[in-house]
């Protein structure tokens, strides 16, 4: 597969919730070694929009494609090329750090080792905690298992959802360097987040989901409320 | 196919390793409501026999929808849930993976202090065993009925009433089987047709239930 063919296409794609038509007409394509931000105020539909393409939920109208086919004709091909990280973890408040990453890649039958796992959470931080339970462990340190468990994924797609909520300044730090890589050899990531991200040498595409707000008219549309 | 079916039970029989407390709350509720009738009708031991199976199967009816609610509630509040469903296998295999881990960890003791209950009952040595058949035939129906309830209700408030309202006519066929199959022994017509019949119910739910509780999962997902 040549670099610059479109992996991941969308066209006109349409979302309601309830009865309230989130976005529509919303067509992008994705490349690999390419990193698309989604952004957006709150509410506008950015999660609803992660949450169809990982074909969690369905479009109101429109289509999503992977390697030119329809995600419903080939969901587990696409499954397999690509990892979601949602507002939740997906932990397992019992299992240690270890058990969880290990526990994932059973289910995605990917082999992983005790020893890979190790080295997966060391590299993120997390050398300290690998034989505690999760439920011991902060939010900040959950939301590193998680990211540690979409590393050994293996994944060429990444979906993540506000990725950075609860890390520190280091773990921000972490993640650009995880994004940065991941993008470097060809993988591609989708993503939303409120935060400022330094991706130098990164080939960002933009994709706003309802209106620009700037933050004059974010005031006067609170005044209109 | 089957790694992935064998990851989940192995999955849920390690978890409820580590959460022993709700594991027995299951079983000690059946014990305590079975425990309730000898109190409540007296000790006369012909009575007592006489409504043994009914009371045990209505008691492990009960005790099962306990845990269903949690089924899937507990993954849907961590993410787990999501990020099965995100794995590369087919739904139907989750669904059913998740229903044989219940019957394991919450079907199979019932069964096993089942004989205990009967001798509380003066139930006769034949009629035990026969109860005891009964339940190994009948709680598979129970887990997986039950699972099909919990994906319909999963992510609603008071999921776990509407679950009972929703499953317990379901159990119907299943607890006349099985309790007729104790009272027939009783009364020496002997167990056959109550657990043939018992079994053609379990081989049906066990065929259908897998996909309807798929697709009530990816509704409620949504």
């Amino acid at each position: 597969m040549p670099d610059t063919a479109a992996v991941l296409t969308v066209h006109d794609l349409a979302c309601a919730r309830g009865e309230r038509t989130l976005f529509s007409d919303m067509n992008f394509q994705l490349c690999q070694g390419e990193l698309l931000l989604v952004q957006g105020g709150n509410g506008r539909g950015k999660t609803s929009l992660l949450r169809l393409l990982t074909g969690l939920s369905h479009p109101l109208a429109g289509e999503i494609r992977w390697r030119g086919e329809a995600l419903a004709d080939n969901r587990e091909q696409y499954h397999r090329e690509m990892a979601y990280l949602g507002h939740l973890n997906g932990i397992k408040d019992e299992l240690t750090p270890v058990e969880n990453l290990r526990l994932a890649a059973e289910l995605s039958r990917i082999p992983l080792s005790e020893q890979e796992a190790e080295r997966a959470l060391s590299d993120i931080g997390l050398a300290r905690c690998l034989d505690l339970p999760a439920r011991v462990l902060s939010f900040g340190q959950r939301r590193r298992v998680a990211l540690a468990s979409l590393v050994t994924a293996g994944a060429l797609l990444w979906i993540l959802d506000e990725p950075l909520t609860g890390l520190d300044i280091h773990g921000v730090a972490l993640i650009e360097g995880l994004l940065r890589d991941h993008v470097s050899r060809g993988g591609m990531v989708v993503m939303t987040t409120h935060q400022a991200l330094s991706l130098d040498g990164v080939r960002i595409v933009p994709l706003q989901v309802g209106p620009v707000l700037t933050k004059i008219e974010e005031e006067i549309e609170c005044c209109a409320s | 196919m089957l790694r992935f079916l064998i990851a989940v039970i192995r999955r849920d029989l390690r978890l409820a390793a580590r959460r022993k407390g709700d594991w027995m709350t299951s079983q000690f509720f059946f014990v305590m409501v079975v425990s309730m009738f000898p109190l409540g009708i007296g000790p006369d031991p012909v009575m007592l026999s006489k409504v043994a199976g009914g009371v045990l199967w209505v008691a492990a009816l009960l005790a099962s929808l306990l845990s269903l609610s949690r089924l899937f509630a507990d993954d849907h509040h961590d993410g787990s849930l999501e990020q099965m469903l995100l794995s590369p296998n087919p739904t139907v295999l989750l669904a059913l993976g998740k229903a044989l881990a219940h019957w394991l960890i919450y079907g199979i003791p019932l069964l096993l202090i089942a004989p205990v209950l009967g001798v509380q009952f003066s139930l006769p040595a034949d009629a035990i065993g026969v109860l005891m058949l009964s339940l190994l035939i009948g709680t598979p129906v129970l887990s997986l009925l039950g699972s099909v309830g919990a994906a319909l209700t999963l992510g609603l408030r008071g999921g776990g009433v509407l679950l009972t309202l929703l499953i317990l006519p379901l159990y119907v066929p299943a607890l006349i089987f099985g309790a007729g199959a104790v009272d027939a022994t009783l009364s020496g017509l002997g167990a056959e047709a109550n657990l043939s019949l018992l079994a053609a119910f379990m081989v049906m739910t066990l065929l259908v239930s897998p996909w309807v509780a798929a697709a009530a999962l990816k509704v409620s997902i949504e």
